[in-house]
């Protein structure tokens, strides 16, 4: 393999691993506030749908991710009024959301498209397209910088740019300011907080509204950036992953975005080695090469990189205690 | 008798400033409850304020009240002389009223610093607030003596200094008014005194303190003035140097208590429990007791002293059957157990050894089942449970019935669930249940955690009472007071090693306190210092 295939690889990994890294920041900062958000897959599902539908209804890709942000947040307030208002248990509010988001999406494609759960395919103006970075061009002559700058940094649509920025952002966020020291004791010790007379009720939700944003922002890739339209399932477990990467990652912003990178480049090797024929084993059955990031998952999951100590006050509602 | 119950107005002669706390008439009820009837108290400034009472007297929900965690349903609040509306916590910071609660409120995996700048930031940014936090805690070291790392990462402190952490946290968002609600119940009697200490230098300070505890020694060794709470009500207020512990005991309760039992002495049997050289690793590989022996004689009581944590209740484990012996042996008559010949708690209870678990909620009871048939756990294949395979409700239910006469539990009923007995009570139904078998060997921990005076004076005299019948009895408390008023010999523990051991008659209290915080004992004031050997 040469350079430049290697360049190609990092590439499609990044891309790939975009919707992993805006849900599992928007995972890491619902966790780190104490809620546990399983519902990530139903988020990201809904924002592609939205943002799909009403790309092609506005025949504006920015119209969409607005709707796609404003879906996720929502689904993230039904998450919030169910565990932080009602103290719900967590997890099957999360599952209840999944499932909402996995039958509406369809029916709504459904009753709006009448193409099988599909919407029509975007146009050029409806989706997000590749932005060239200024000075492309005048690096391009220049040895492994050049084709580096143009193949793997430039070139991205705006939603991978902004799945990289949120990484920094959401570091500083949590470890620079008021709001981020207050969002991880309410995730450790929610009692600290409420003694210190600060809402615990009303950092959770400003942690969903957060999660719910990202999660939106990344259902806008999936169906205006990286394809060209929603189609039913699109989110394919990516939801879930990012979760796993956010537990490899043990909470923590950066190594949350190694762990997401190493799962887009699985996929992305995997997605390289079809009909690829390798030494000694031949050919191996497309199916084998697909399952790769998933059996990944599990291996990693399963305790290979130390233990991961998740925040304290994880999946507990807040009660004053009597 | 009580000569007198009525809530008496405090002397205020002290100054004619107005009082730093002025609560009337709060009533407060929870459902059908009502945790405070008509409360007054009248906090002086600058002076250390007691709230006596016992468990459930509404003593917490007082100073809940006035830090903002419940609202009162009517009465009135004044603080320094001003009507205050306390809704939440942030009213009650604004007014200058701090909390340390029991069970502290700190994030462990934070930093001293963090938890103290935590609600008080002073804006968006953190760089600032770290710098202004981190000048204002070497102000508050140098002005009241209160050293603590600001960098150290809090669940790897002590207590004490946890518990130093919290009142820095209460001062540095300024407040005035301290409430400390039952602070040295995770102290050692050394750490107690430094705390001690500490209060007399806030109130040197000018800050009022309001502390809250049932123990008496307490109010009288640090208190200027006291408040007596029972079942909801404020029964009394007094100077402190005008009254006594006997008189404060009656108050609490309600009628006179013996505040000693008085001893019992017995001339002790043979030998009926040996530990030698117990060794246990725990779920780490952390060793948790290190070549323990201790002997158990029949008709002796062996207190095991020693600060929560330090191996005391895996070795209760270890001795009951519930953990399995992994180094060094344990004799009973002429069974051995050790590595290879394990045991378990039915065949120790065969044995007449019977447990008394430190926490009741999670081995002494199953919480949602009747008290008839928590009466019976562990005993369920004997004759109290009717003829036959089968459980007899009728043998149960008088089975039940015969322990709650006995031992004056309450509600006399056996169909109540035992989540539905006051604390007193579920620890009388464990012991009753344990000590109705009559068992030759009793190892008791913590029988008094959470107990009233008055189910304390009643639990140390069935103790006693066993100890007179001849049985050997290994009593592990962390409360100094306990064991010294109960045992014949005490043995300190520390750090899983057992590392002095005296009679009764030789023990000193101040050389215990030191042993148990890990100083080691140096060998005189009776203390045979087997830490010196190590």
């Amino acid at each position: 393999m040469t350079y430049l295939d290697f360049l190609l690889i990092f590439d499609s990994a990044l891309r790939l691993a975009t919707p992993l890294i805006l849900c599992a920041m928007a995972g890491l900062i619902s966790e780190r506030a104490g809620i546990v958000d399983i519902g990530l897959e139903g988020k990201l599902l809904a924002g592609a749908f939205t943002a799909a539908a009403v790309a092609t209804l506005t025949g504006s890709a920015w119209m969409g991710l607005c709707a796609a942000v404003a879906s996720s947040v929502f689904l993230s307030m039904i998450h919030g009024f169910a565990c932080i208002t009602h103290k719900g248990e967590q997890i099957i509010s999360g599952i209840a959301i999944n499932i909402l988001a996995s039958g509406a999406t369809v029916v709504a494609s459904v009753a709006l498209f009448q193409r099988g759960g599909q919407t029509p395919t975007l146009d050029r103006d409806e989706r997000f397209s590749p932005i060239d970075l200024p000075s492309t061009e005048a690096l391009t002559d220049i040895p492994w910088l050049g084709p580096l700058w143009k193949e793997l940094i430039s070139g991205h649509t705006i939603p991978v740019y902004i799945a990289l920025i949120s990484v920094p952002l959401i570091w500083w966020l949590l470890w620079r300011t008021r709001f981020g020291l207050r969002l991880r004791a309410v995730g450790e010790m929610p009692a600290a907080i409420d003694s210190a007379g600060v809402s615990v009720t009303w950092l959770r939700y400003r942690a969903l509204i957060i999660a719910g944003i990202l999660c939106g922002i990344a259902g806008a890739f999936l169906s205006t950036a990286h394809g060209a339209g929603f189609v039913r399932e699109m989110s394919a477990g990516k939801g879930y992953i990012a979760l796993a990467a956010m537990i490899f990652g043990k909470w923590k912003p950066w190594s949350v975005l190694a762990a997401c990178l190493l799962f887009g480049f699985l996929e992305a090797g995997a997605n390289r080695m079809q009909g690829t024929p390798l030494p000694i084993v031949g050919e191996i059955p497309i199916e084998v090469v697909l399952i790769l990031p998933y059996v990944a998952t599990v291996i990693l999951l399963a305790g290979f990189f130390g233990k991961a100590i998740p925040p304290r006050a994880l999946g507990t509602p807040y009660r004053k205690e009597r | 008798m009580i000569n007198e119950t009525r809530p008496r107005k405090q002397s205020e002669a002290v100054s004619n400033m107005p009082p730093a706390v002025y609560l009337q008439n709060i009533t407060k009820t929870f459902g059908a409850v009502v945790a405070n009837d008509s409360v007054d108290l009248t906090v002086p400034t600058g002076t250390i304020h007691g709230i006596i009472g016992e468990n459930g007297a509404g003593k917490s929900t007082v100073v809940s009240i006035l830090y903002g965690f419940y609202t009162a349903d009517s009465g009135s609040i004044e603080i320094n002389g001003e009507p205050a509306t306390i809704t939440n916590s942030a009213d009650a910071i604004e007014r200058g009223i701090g909390m340390v609660h029991q069970h502290f409120m700190l994030v462990p995996n934070f930093t001293v610093l963090e938890n103290v700048m935590l609600g008080s930031e002073d804006g968006f940014f953190l760089r600032k607030g770290k710098a202004a936090t981190r000048k204002e805690l070497q102000r508050l070291s140098d002005e009241y003596g209160l050293d603590v790392d600001p960098d150290a990462v809090v669940e790897t402190l002590p207590v004490g200094i946890q518990q130093r952490v919290e009142i820095l946290k209460a001062l540095r968002r300024g407040a005035r008014i301290l409430i400390l609600d039952e602070p040295t119940g995770v102290l050692t009697p050394d750490e107690t005194d430094r705390f001690f200490d500490i209060l007399r230098g806030l109130r040197a300070q000018g800050v009022t303190v309001l502390l809250i505890t049932h123990k008496l020694r307490e109010i009288m060794e640090v208190t200027d003035g006291v408040s007596v709470m029972r079942r909801g009500k404020m029964v009394a207020h007094k100077q402190t140097s005008e009254t006594t512990r006997e008189e404060l005991a009656e108050l609490m309760v309600g009628r006179r208590v013996e505040l000693t039992t008085p001893r019992i002495h017995v001339d002790t049997g043979p030998i009926a429990l040996e530990a030698r050289n117990l060794t246990w690793h725990g779920a780490r590989g952390v060793a948790r007791l290190r070549n323990v022996s201790l002997i158990l004689r029949a008709g002796e009581i062996l207190g095991l002293a020693g600060v929560s944590g330090n191996g005391q209740s895996e070795l209760l484990d270890v001795l009951s059957g519930i953990a399995p012996v992994q180094e060094g042996q344990i004799i009973i008559g002429n069974r051995i157990i050790n590595n290879n010949t394990p045991t378990d708690p039915a065949e120790l209870r065969g044995l007449g050894v019977a447990h008394v678990p430190e926490d009741r909620h999670k081995r002494g009871l199953v919480l949602p089942f009747e008290a008839r048939e928590n009466a019976v756990l562990g005993y369920h294949t004997g004759p109290n449970t009717g003829e036959g395979r089968f459980l007899s409700p009728r043998a149960l239910q008088g089975h039940c019935e015969t322990l709650m006469e006995r031992f004056d539990i309450r509600p006399t009923n056996p169909k109540l669930a035992a989540a539905g007995f006051s604390g007193g009570n579920q620890q009388k139904l464990v012991m009753a249940r344990e000590i109705e078998p009559e068992p030759s060997i009793m190892l008791i921990g913590q029988p008094t955690r959470g107990v009233d005076i008055g189910g304390i004076s009643f639990i140390h005299a069935e103790i006693m009472a066993r100890k007179a019948a001849g049985c050997a009895i290994l009593l592990v408390s962390v409360e100094l007071d306990e064991i010294m008023a109960l045992s014949d010999r005490i043995a300190v523990m520390n750090a899983g090693e057992i590392v002095g051991e005296t009679t009764r008659d030789n023990a000193d209290y101040r050389q215990i306190g030191l042993m148990m915080a890990g100083v080691s004992g140096t060998g005189d004031a009776g203390i045979s210092g087997m830490g010196d050997t190590a």
